[in-house]
């Protein structure tokens, strides 16, 4: 657990972080969203202490960071950043290999190691790992940037704005990546963005920010259903809060046995949605095809059901203007207050 | 390079060589070393028979450099021309010789200078269409100086006076070489030493940074003999008065002055180079390096110093190139080196004395800076480096 405790930081006269105070649970992901110049940059160095707060601590696991040795600090820490920060001047191999090295590991460990985490992130070790970061494509310097980070099994993991140098097909598959990655490493991630989508997507708690203050603090459902500020609605778009809470509804609650009257499985309407499928997933493809109903795959085991377009269109109002109306009976649409859903498929 | 038509550029060339070798004269006749020269055409010194023979070779030369598509094809040529014109030379210098007379000098005439420039730039063309890496650059050029050493050697040379020259001077010409040598690389060392560790301040404190550029500034303003002049002063005082300056052979005149005056020249490049270098780390990556714990000592070495490298290279290939040149200049207070015989020469009138102190230190500085280039290029993870490694641009990112 990661504890931030009042701190605050200012330059001259201009207050960039405010008395903010922020924990992060053990193997989840934080992601602070805010527009540039809100002061989440600074937050996530406060952290590592590239940057030394005013005043307020940062707690690890209950030890006050600043009684370690600074350099031990941050070699327990990953860092990875949007320019990546690779060292132009060493390879692939060399820059992953980085921090087991200052930590004194034997060579073939280092290597081993160099490998794995090359192979984690789908970079071919023989070919990529001998080459040197100008003759990376940017999705793939940023992948090495993530493994380097990973490299001496931090327990914790900052990240700023680790996918804003990619492009948006690119950075769609780096967030899966990360968030698969993260579920099987266990890692505590603090991620920087300013993209309420990204953070939605990824964020197990979403922490908003606006000149140098935390603004609301919540999982994805909290800030999209409730935001707290103006600043918060706007973060999330007005006219998108319909789609962004779908998204992160599954469907699964929502899905109701196959009654015979639905054409499941019909050419029209094309293969049953994945059972991990989200509510937002669900409505596309009735937009897309005119259908009304939809077939879903059966989860793990359970035989396949349909989803209809009633059901969806409800539970993405539950928690809206209309809070309060009864939404159905049997209590279908519950599952929206659950944990996020991180999309189809992972 | 234009495809299917004559390279203009190629084709002005050889009508320069052609009105070179038979307008101007190639050769000039001195009684002695100091007489006024007389000098003499290609159609005067050459039989019919042979001047046929000459101008059909030289022709068909040229028009292989002016027609040839392949640059190695030209490159070849333009080398083989050249030695051929200067073995001509040596022959018909060695053909004149009884009649001139044995205390006359025989010297390339303005023709033959222009002659031998006009192929200079032809080889210079053909290795720059070859795309050479600096490695190849620095083979090429050390080549083509084995090569011409061992020309100048030969018996083949002897008669021209610039070697005649060289012979009469052999022993002191080799002593002053190396005092040359320790003038120009000594300054430099010491530029390095105490340039780099003053450019890295200087990154670091705009406080410090600003006012010591500005004084070396001012001191590459200086002109070199009154840099000299100025340190004769300080550096006669200290010699005088501090017993062990006298001991280290600290004078006003001689090895020191000259050392400390191109150590003073030499500091502008090394520590701006090396300032600017440090200063164009990115900072993303000097971010990532205190983010993953490198402390101080460790970021300088790994990080900024390697990183700072090409440019701080770069530096001390102008300080090197500058100090070896100014060097001849230390002769005029008793330093030595090859600019004893550039002021002896002019002192005596007598060319090839001048010559002989001239040429060396231009040969000298262009391998100097060649043997810099190639350890630009040895850095590793520059794109230079990549350029080397592939043989070609680096790959455009997938």
């Amino acid at each position: 657990m990661i504890e931030l405790d009042t701190l605050r930081k200012s330059y001259g006269d201009e207050v960039v972080v405010d008395d903010v105070s922020l924990t992060l649970e053990t193997g989840t992901i934080t992601a602070v969203v805010g527009t540039s110049g809100s002061g989440k940059s600074t937050l996530l160095k406060l952290v590592n202490r590239l940057v030394e707060p005013e005043s307020g601590t940062v707690r690890v696991d209950g030890t006050d960071t600043r009684a370690l040795p600074l350099t031990e600090l941050r070699r327990s820490i990953g860092y990875v950043i949007q320019d990546n920060g690779l060292f132009p001047h060493w390879s692939v191999a060399r820059n992953v290999g980085a921090v087991p090295r200052l930590l004194g590991w034997p060579q073939d460990e280092i290597d081993a190691r160099v490998s794995e985490l090359l192979e984690l992130m789908r970079l071919d070790p023989e070919r990529i790992g001998p080459r040197y970061p100008h003759e990376l494509s940017g999705g793939q310097a940023q992948r090495v940037g993530v493994a380097r980070a990973l490299a001496a099994r931090p327990r914790m993991m900052l990240m700023d704005e680790p996918f804003g140098a990619l492009d948006p097909v690119i950075r769609q598959e780096a967030r899966a990546e990360l968030a698969a990655i993260q579920r099987r490493l266990g890692a505590t991630v603090l991620l920087v963005t300013h993209d309420m989508g990204e953070a939605l997507s990824l964020g197990d708690q979403i922490a908003v920010m606006e000149a140098g203050r935390l603004l609301q603090v919540g999982t994805p459902a909290e800030i999209v259903l409730s935001p707290a500020a103006p600043q918060v609605r706007a973060l999330i778009g007005e006219d998108e809060r319909g789609f962004r809470h779908l998204a992160l509804l599954p469907l699964a609650p929502l899905v109701r046995p196959n009654r015979a009257h639905v054409p499941t499985g019909g050419a029209e309407l094309g293969e049953p949605l994945a059972a991990g499928a989200s509510c937002a997933d669900a409505l596309s493809r009735m937009i897309w095809t005119g259908a009304r109903m939809l077939p879903v795959a059966g989860q793990a085991g359970e035989p396949p059901g349909v989803v209809a377009i009633e059901d969806v269109l409800a539970a993405g109002r539950a928690g809206g203007p209309q809070t309060g109306r009864s939404g159905r009976p049997d209590g279908v649409g519950s599952g929206c207050d659950g944990r996020r859903n991180r999309g189809t498929g992972r | 390079m234009r495809q299917g038509g004559v390279d203009l550029l190629r084709l002005g060339l050889a009508v320069v060589g052609v009105a070179a070798a038979m307008a101007l004269p190639v050769v000039s006749v001195r009684a002695s070393r100091i007489a006024p020269p007389e000098l003499r055409w290609l159609a005067a010194v050459l039989g019919p028979g042979e001047l046929a023979a000459a101008a059909s070779v030289g022709l068909a030369a040229l028009a292989t450099l002016v027609l040839a598509r392949d640059a190695r094809v030209r490159l070849a040529v333009a080398l083989v021309t050249v030695a051929g014109l200067l073995v001509g030379l040596g022959q018909l210098a060695a053909a004149l010789v009884p009649e001139a007379g044995p205390y006359a000098r025989i010297a390339p005439g303005p023709g033959a200078w222009l002659l031998l420039g006009t192929l200079s730039l032809f080889l210079t063309e053909a290795a720059a269409a070859l795309t050479l890496g600096p490695l190849g650059r620095l083979g090429l050029g050390a080549g083509i100086l084995a090569g011409l050493v061992s020309l100048l050697g030969s018996p083949m040379l002897a008669s021209l006076s610039l070697l005649v020259e060289y012979r009469n001077r052999a022993a002191s010409f080799w002593s002053e070489a190396a005092q040359h040598l320790v003038l120009a690389g000594g300054s430099f060392a010491a530029a390095l030493v105490v340039g780099v560790p003053l450019g890295l301040v200087a990154a670091r404190s705009r406080r410090v940074g600003r006012p010591v550029l500005a004084a070396l500034t001012a001191i590459q303003t200086v002109p070199s003999i009154a840099m000299f002049g100025l340190l004769l002063l300080p550096l006669g005082w200290l010699a005088t008065h501090v017993a062990l300056a006298a001991t280290l052979g600290v004078r006003g005149i001689g090895t020191a002055p000259a050392l400390v005056g191109l150590f003073l020249y030499a500091l502008l490049p090394v520590v701006g180079h090396t300032a600017a270098g440090i200063a164009g780390v990115p900072a993303a990556v000097l971010e990532a390096a205190s983010a993953m714990g490198l402390d101080r000592r460790q970021r300088l070495r790994d990080v900024e110093l390697p990183l700072a490298l090409p440019v701080l290279l770069t530096g001390a290939r102008i300080a090197l190139v500058q100090n070896i040149g100014l060097a001849t200049v230390g002769a005029l207070i008793g330093a030595g080196g090859f600019g004893v015989f550039v002021f002896q020469g002019i002192g005596q009138t007598a060319t090839d004395l001048v010559l002989l102190g001239a040429l060396p230190p231009v040969a000298l500085a262009l391998m100097a800076a060649l043997v810099m280039d190639a350890l630009i290029a040895a850095v590793p993870g520059s794109a230079a480096a990549g350029r080397a490694r592939s043989g070609s641009a680096p790959e455009v990112a997938a």
